[in-house]
């Protein structure tokens, strides 16, 4: 996460205003602040003019997007198929189990959100867990334990 | 940079650029596809550049290093190449950098541990080893070659030489033509013949005068595939002129490149690469001197694998959920905004510029009569060399897994091969049946057998599978067919837009199937019923997406019959995968005894004292695996 | 097929279970049949809103010569000679299945059942999560809301299975005018149960816009 965060209307500035940057737009909020919130994505809905339905429809339909804070590790199990063939499932459970948070959620100390992906192209290590930017790969929960604690 | 003003600068630009280069001089090719970044690639760029740069080396020319894309050999890395030997080093640790540095770059000998051996072989090339020799290399040729953030690197390697030559020597229906007899058809999986598409998206802009616009499809969806990503990643400039091309052919001034958003290196690259060719005048306003306009911008996906379907990238681009709508009318006739589109693939647009340098023929006569050129596929699985390949349309699959591939490793036997992602299917390796097919293809496509299986289109089709984007996942004995089927119906559940009921109810409904077929539950007529109810969304289905999601079930029934009726007649999973069917237990002759299991089971359900034998309460455990993850000696087995 | 291939806007003739019918020009294979009074069932289709196709349920088998494709005939228009069969082996298994599955998908539908039971679907075999459930998520609330009302007070919220109409954070928006249109094209009783959660209590209204 960013020591200081920009200024939404920095953020809002860089795109036109025309429905087209929607996304582009809920992208850039989402990675500079963790989520959407209520605030923003009606300031964004003003900057492109779309009715706020419409922003609502494209924010809870989309995968990217969270309407509430993310933790701040993102903790990825890939659920690709070569991963799912040796075993992704099976970590996905152990780490739902080890972190007390279905996938998708994020822990009360809103340290760690767990998530699953599909295909990180590291399919010749499978299964693979990325911890942030960091990939583990023949990940098991022994190693992912480590990873963590280093945290 | 100099903003070229016309194409003979251009070819000014290019020959000073290669004079320039010393023959000699030695560069250090680090691949930062995913593969190698997973297992540290950067962490041995970093060292390669303070090794050089920081030590005064006993060399007659500095040694360059160049940060390219994906090499191929994913499961050799992180993979270094160096020239001018080609000399191909594998899984290279940051460690093993300083010694790289004394004995190749500055004593020119070679560091034998780290060259890649097969069967006692050593080979010092890259083009003697197995893997890249079968291949035929003409998308991939720069990948892995040059420096994806420097456009001269890419010029020096051609680019932007065929867009020169459409512009100067070719009409836009010179353009069009050429792409209609190379036959080219759309790589992201529908193969749709590429020039049709332009031409009648042409025709429809005029009787409907308008802007045209031209989309490149990178929402790469299928879990295990990431050709798409290594062209935009290691050769931006390949799409770009691609795209640049089909614009003066159809009258297009805006393109847009849709790209998923976990694909943040892919963004960062063809940015800077858009950036660069603007900067020389090769996009923006008249290109080159040559009076047309064209410019292109970047949209980010947002985690839909639907808006790999063409109306549903649309959609997205129009700030809009990702919901496919009915075709026609087809986008070439309404698209972006009401007006004639084309989309096409990341894979198809990077075609172009090959097609048009080398000419229609030499296209036509690459690969196999109706699928001609190359693919590239993402080769993964259970197969001992995994990676990108790129072959000709044609080659046969036994010679891909086999020969490519180098088979199935360990004690593991070749069961199937896994096509086209969650819209294919699962092609057993032996194939012995008549084709009956599912769609409307050529009569004259023959059966196949063993793996002799032509990989076409239309052969792949006729299986019930697709070709697809290019994911080929190769399986074992080891893997299930009714888990896979399950595995991809799940997939898709998430992934379903959820605007028509046959999609959205469908999935579900088959994964009740499924789910009670894992568990040993269910009838056989319960597979007829299944095999009905995967008709219904073929036919049913409002897009793309439900209509294939059937695909892995089907081919799975038809090739795989006997397989379920092991797990709902005999309860029995015969791969050993399904959870409920299978039984965890502690071979005797191998547990030392160390308590391990017992300390990690989340049920609490294995017993043994110290140094003893342990056992696991079979009635307590959930099968989570993670007792055979943590036991040292690997005596966990599985029933 | 476009116009100009249809110079002198003449009608379009083909038939309908054998039957020969007229088209006029930019009538789709629905409208035709409604005009001849041929019934197909339809659940998202409404005369007053654009056709959205995702119910299904009015696909019909269309033939040109060889090709036979299933396609929904709410959207699509015919051509000279097409085949249209209403009642094909491979419509009714499609019609079958999508209704077996929307009695588990909308068990406390009475409107849901009786169209069922008309094509012999009297039982489910799928689990059901919501005994109360009688939105099928056909569309018709919210295209009526946004195409002929204009103030787009309602929505769809995420995809797939969880798709759920609702409106922004999931509190009545005050976009909503209460003309009850939504209400009025439901085919089931699904948006009479939660209207309250759309509108919410009339009486602290404060007006209504957009984006608040």
């Amino acid at each position: 996460m960013k020591p200081a965060r920009q200024d939404i209307e920095i953020i809002l500035e860089q795109y036109p205003r025309h429905p087209q940057h929607l996304i582009n737009l809920l992208q850039d909020v989402q990675a500079e602040y963790s989520y959407i919130s209520a605030e923003h994505l009606t300031l964004i809905c003003d900057h492109v003019g779309v009715p706020v339905t419409q922003a609502w429809s494209v924010a809870t339909f989309y995968k990217s997007f969270s309407l509430e804070p993310r933790g701040e590790h993102e903790i990825k199990v890939c659920l690709g198929t070569t991963c799912h063939l040796k075993g992704g499932q099976r970590l996905v459970e152990a780490c739902e189990r080890n972190l007390g948070v279905a996938r998708g959620q994020t822990t009360d100390d809103l340290k760690f959100t767990l998530d699953t992906v599909k295909c990180v192209g590291a399919c010749a290590l499978a299964p693979v867990v990325m911890v942030d930017e960091d990939y583990l790969g023949e990940a098991n929960m022994v190693i992912l334990k480590k990873r963590l604690e280093q945290v | 940079m100099q903003r070229l003003t016309n194409t003979a600068e251009l070819k000014v630009l290019r020959d000073n650029l290669l004079q320039a280069q010393d023959p000699h001089r030695p560069i250090v090719r680090v691949c930062r596809g995913p593969g190698c970044l997973a297992v540290g690639a950067d962490k041995v760029s970093q060292a390669f550049q303070s090794a050089i740069q920081s030590q005064n080396l006993e060399v007659k020319v500095q040694p360059l290093v160049k940060d390219t894309g994906c090499h191929g050999f994913c499961s050799q890395g992180p993979l270094v190449n160096l020239a001018p030997a080609n000399l191909c080093y594998v899984r290279v640790k940051p460690e093993d950098v300083e010694e790289i540095v004394q004995t190749t770059l500055v004593k020119g000998a070679v560091v034998e541990r780290l060259l890649y051996s097969d069967n006692g072989t050593r080979y010092k090339s890259a083009a003697d080893i197995p893997f890249y020799r079968m291949q035929q290399k003409i998308i991939l040729q720069n990948i892995g070659v040059i420096d994806p953030l420097d456009i001269h690197d890419a010029i020096m390697a051609g680019a932007y030489h065929s867009l020169a030559k459409a512009l100067i020597e070719m009409s836009p229906d010179d353009v069009i033509r050429t792409v209609e007899i190379s036959g080219l058809r759309g790589r992201g999986g529908g193969g749709f013949p590429t020039g049709y598409k332009w031409k009648r998206t042409v025709e429809n802009a005029q009787e409907n005068p308008g802007p045209v616009y031209i989309i490149a499809n990178g929402e790469e969806g299928d879990p295990g595939a990431f050709m798409d990503r290594a062209i935009m990643e290691g050769d931006p400039h390949a799409v770009i002129e691609g795209m640049a091309i089909g614009a003066y052919a159809m009258g297009v001034n805006q393109g847009f490149l849709y790209v998923r958003h976990e694909y943040p290196i892919a963004i960062r690259h063809l940015a800077a690469a858009i950036a660069q060719a603007r900067a020389l005048g090769l996009l923006g306003k008249n290109i080159l001197g040559a009076g047309f306009d064209f410019d292109l911008q970047i949209n980010r996906g947002a985690g839909a694998y639907v808006c790999g379907e063409e109306t549903a990238i649309i959609a997205s681009l129009e700030g809009r959920v990702g919901e496919p709508v009915t075709r026609p009318p087809y986008p070439s006739q309404q698209g972006l905004w009401g007006r004639p589109t084309v989309i096409n693939n990341v894979e198809t647009w990077a075609n172009v510029p090959h097609i048009i340098d080398h000419g229609a023929q030499w296209y036509a006569d690459l690969g196999a009569p109706r699928s001609t050129g190359t693919k590239i596929f993402s080769l993964v699985g259970k197969v001992k060399n995994t990676g990108l390949v790129e072959v000709p349309m044609g080659i046969s699959l036994g010679a891909l897994v086999e020969e490519i591939g180098g088979g199935v490793p360990g004690q593991g036997r070749f069961k199937a091969v896994q096509t086209g992602g969650p819209s294919g299917g699962i092609i057993p390796y032996e194939l012995k049946e008549e084709f009956t097919d599912y769609h409307f293809h050529p009569p004259d496509v023959k059966p196949a057998d063993k793996m002799e299986l032509s990989v076409d289109f239309d052969s792949m089709a006729q299986t019930g599978s697709i070709m697809g984007g290019g994911g080929m996942i190769v399986m074992d004995d080891h893997d299930c067919v009714v888990d896979l089927a399950r595995y991809f119906l799940r997939f898709l559940e998430e992934e379903s837009c959820g605007k028509c009921l046959p999609c959205r109810l469908g999935l579900k409904g088959m994964l009740e199937f499924l789910n009670n077929f894992s568990q040993g539950k269910g009838a056989p007529a319960d597979i007829d019923a299944l095999e009905s109810l995967g008709k219904a969304l073929v036919d049913g289905s409002l897009c793309g997406l439900g209509r294939t999601a059937p695909n892995p079930v089907l081919t799975s029934i038809r090739y795989f019959r006997d397989e379920y009726l092991a797990h709902i007649v005999d309860h029995h999973c015969p791969a050993g995968v399904c959870r409920d069917l299978i039984t965890y237990r502690i071979d005797p002759e191998i547990c030392n005894g160390c308590t391990l299991c017992a300390q990690t089971c989340p049920q609490v359900c294995i017993t043994g004292a110290n140094q003893q034998l342990h056992t696991i309460d079979q009635d307590a455990c959930i099968r989570c695996g993670a007792c055979m993850d943590v036991c040292p000696v690997d005596a966990v087995v599985v029933d | 097929m476009s116009s100009s291939e249809n110079p002198q806007n003449q009608v379009i003739s083909f038939t309908i279970d054998g039957q020969p019918v007229q088209a006029r020009p930019g009538w789709t294979i629905l409208e035709t049949a409604r005009h001849y009074r041929i019934h197909i069932p339809t659940l998202c289709f409404h005369p007053a809103l654009k056709p959205w196709g995702s119910c299904r349920l009015c696909v019909v088998e269309a033939r040109y010569g060889k090709r036979g494709k299933v396609m929904p005939s709410c959207l699509n228009p015919p051509i000279e000679e097409l085949e249209v069969f209403t009642d094909s082996e491979r419509v009714l298994n499609v019609r079958r299945w999508v209704l077996e599955m929307l009695l588990a998908g909308c068990p406390a539908s009475r409107e849901i059942k009786k169209l069922a039971a008309a094509y012999g679907v009297t039982s489910t075999r799928f689990a059901v999560t919501d005994p109360e459930e009688e939105c099928l998520r056909c569309g018709r609330c919210v295209a009526v809301c946004n195409e002929v009302v204009g103030v787009q007070a309602l929505t769809f919220g995420s995809r797939g299975v969880k798709k759920v109409l609702e409106t922004p954070y999931r509190v009545p928006n005050n976009a909503c005018i209460g003309c009850g249109c939504c209400v009025s094209v439901c085919p089931t009783g699904a948006l009479q149960k939660r209207l309250d959660t759309v509108r919410g209590d009339l009486s602290r209204r404060t007006g209504h816009g957009y984006a608040h």
